[in-house]
């Protein structure tokens, strides 16, 4: 008797509303537009992240290594309930965030890939994501680590996200922090933003195709041009200075 | 006095570098040598304001000489807050034009980012005074902000025009391979749009994110010679022609009208009066524009625009690059990057790069004469210069 393989080795998938697309103002002046993808689009955004695996700087490497096996991941039904939004300028891809619903209550944020440094490209992404879990999927946490220095100071920092250590995030390895939704409307105010409806030409125009950015990261040209150390004191400081402030361990 | 002339230039890119401060001034030292097309000086000035209590590295002239194999030659580290790199140049002025020495280089260095930004904030308002002002938690954006605020008050200045400032100088950058900030903003990003306010966040109420320099690594080196020296070279003849300073009080509010820089003022007099030339005169100019207000307050003071105007002249266009009088073109130091120590140096490289002739895409044509403001403290501690094609 013959076994559908496929049936057992995919999950099966809770039915999931979508994340309704929106736009902002970029300090550059341009626009962004932050939209789900389906899983018919995974095959254009993968060779752009595949690039960021060779750029060793800023954890990019081994972030873009773990975005592209959690985008073949969402591609091939391999992770269940797992979602992916993107971020375009002019059609350009800027940014790609990830995660998955755990449950009803709890989201597992994966990874924030920003394709144009600067401009808080990166930072607008993630907050999309935030407001998914929180607005649109109606939960009460989200699960959250960070790779880089960076990251550090933009979600644990910058959210006062709460340590939740005894919960082993999915990336692996590592103990999670937590958005609650305490803390995620004392931060919509400051750092969530965009507007909807998507004017029709901008949405036309992130739909008709995943461009190639026209500005990627990449390694540093001059000799003594900027690298960042893998040791940034800068993030746990700040940390611990407004903790202090506020009482917390 | 002889003449003194600036025969050779180097810079690092300013951002955040990973190398200990000797060697970043050692890197803008030899690409100076390089570019005078000589091996040896008489003396070394290195510029600098945190070694000591940033990078645990005290005597850095010291340091820099060595790595540049430039022993026996003589060597001190100049120490004037952020008017450290003008105050140096201001020593090998004087060095060359009083004979004692023919050839002096001249390196301004600092490594900011080796600390976080907590500790790099709190060592610069170590500039402030320390009983009046930093014991009650001032730094120095807090000071620009209670400054700003007056000056909007007084003239009309607004967070338009600050905004303006930034715009301009970001733009300016773009064709700066060695500035910090990569990054064109807009008006509609920064003041205009719903999300400019994430984009933007206040810092120092009324200033904003944009209106503040970085915290920025690096290094700028000028070697000056005596006219012999200089001609024998066949590089574009340019002098510089006219150093200015003066003081003020340490504690901004026993100024009799704080929203005057009169430091500013008199340091820049100086320096035209010794070059024999006015303001009126000048057609390339680096202000120091740690925080947009100043470059509109600082083309005031100096005498580029009446007081109280600058903002209005911005508004026309003429501080920008293609304008009547462009004002950093670099990027100041809002985009270019103020590692604090470097930055009086980096502001003379601009200067002698663009009366050379050789800025490229930022060029400011037929610049002859041209001018740097560099601002020590909170004004208290000014340095002006002014550069003149000679050929």
């Amino acid at each position: 008797m013959a076994v559908d393989l496929e049936r057992i080795l995919r999950p099966v998938d809770t039915p999931m509303p979508s994340f309704p697309p929106k736009f902002m103002t970029l300090a550059g002046g341009e626009e962004m537009v932050i939209r789900q993808v389906e899983r018919e689009e995974i095959p254009d955004i993968l060779p752009h992240v595949e690039k960021l695996v060779h750029v060793e700087r800023d954890f990019y490497d081994i972030v873009a290594a773990r975005v592209y096996a959690e985008l073949l991941g969402y591609h091939c039904h391999r992770v269940q309930d797992e979602y992916v939004l993107v971020a375009q300028i002019d059609g350009e891809l800027a940014a790609v965030v990830n995660g998955r619903r755990m449950n009803a209550d709890q989201g597992m944020s994966y990874h924030t890939l920003s394709l144009r440094r600067g401009l808080r490209v990166g930072a607008h992404a993630f907050a999309a994501k935030m407001e998914y879990h929180m607005d649109i999927l109606g939960q009460k946490e989200v699960f959250i680590v960070a790779e880089s220095p960076i990251g550090f100071r933009r979600w644990m920092i910058e959210y006062k996200l709460e340590k939740r250590f005894e919960v082993a995030h999915e990336l692996g390895g590592c103990p999670s922090w937590s958005l609650t939704r305490g803390l995620f409307e004392a931060a919509r105010h400051d750092l969530v933003v965009g507007r909807r409806p998507v004017p029709e030409h901008l949405l036309a125009k992130a739909k008709a195709a995943i461009l190639k950015p026209s500005d990627p990261p990449r390694p540093p040209e001059d000799l003594l041009a900027a690298t960042r150390s893998q040791n940034d004191p800068t993030g746990t400081a700040l940390m611990l200075h407004a903790w202090a402030l506020e009482g917390r361990k | 006095m002889r003449e003194v002339y600036a025969i050779g230039l180097g810079i690092t890119s300013f951002t955040r570098l990973e190398y200990p401060v000797a060697e970043i001034a050692a890197y803008a030292g030899m690409m100076a040598l390089r570019d005078a097309g000589i091996r040896e000086v008489d003396h070394l000035y290195v510029a600098n304001m945190g070694a000591c209590r940033l990078n645990h590295q005290s005597g850095l002239a010291s340091a820099v000489v060595d790595s540049l194999s430039l022993t026996p030659a003589g060597a001190e580290t100049i120490e004037n807050g952020p008017a450290s790199g003008a105050s140096a140049l201001k020593q090998g002025f004087m060095a060359v034009a009083s004979g004692l020495h023919d050839v002096v280089m001249v390196i301004g260095a600092e490594r900011m980012r080796e600390v976080n930004n907590l500790e790099a904030t709190d060592f610069v308002a170590t500039l402030t005074h320390p009983l009046s002002e930093h014991i009650y938690g001032v730094t120095l954006p807090a000071m620009a902000g209670l400054f700003t605020r007056l000056y909007m008050e007084k003239y009309g200045v607004t967070e338009r025009h600050l905004a303006m400032v930034a715009v301009k100088n970001h733009a300016h950058a773009m064709d700066n391979f060695f500035a910090h900030l990569h990054e064109p903003i807009t008006l509609a990003g920064i003041l205009d749009s719903p999300e400019a306010l994430t984009n933007n966040p206040y810092i120092a109420d009324p200033l904003r994110f944009y209106d503040a320099c970085p915290v920025s690594d690096g290094g700028a080196c000028i070697i000056l010679a005596s006219q012999e020296v200089a001609r024998k070279q066949g590089k574009p003849l340019v002098r510089l022609a006219g150093v200015g300073q003066a003081t003020d009080t340490h504690a901004v509010h026993e100024r009799e009208e704080p929203t005057d820089l009169l430091a500013v003022r008199r340091a820049a007099e100086q320096a035209f009066r010794m070059a024999g030339v006015t303001p009126q005169d000048v057609h390339v100019a680096e202000l120091h524009d740690a925080f947009t207000i100043l470059e509109i307050v600082e083309s005031e003071e100096v005498g580029f625009f009446p007081k109280g105007q600058g903002h209005l002249a911005l508004e026309r266009g003429e501080t920008r690059l293609g304008g009547r009088l462009p004002i950093n073109p670099s990027g100041g130091l809002k985009a270019k990057g103020h590692p604090v120590g470097a930055t009086g140096v980096g502001q003379a490289h601009e200067i002698v790069l663009q009366l050379r002739g050789e800025a490229g895409n930022r060029q400011v044509k037929d610049a002859r004469v041209g001018f740097t403001c560099n601002f020590g403290g909170f004004g208290n501690n000014v340095v002006c210069l002014t550069f003149v094609r000679e050929d």
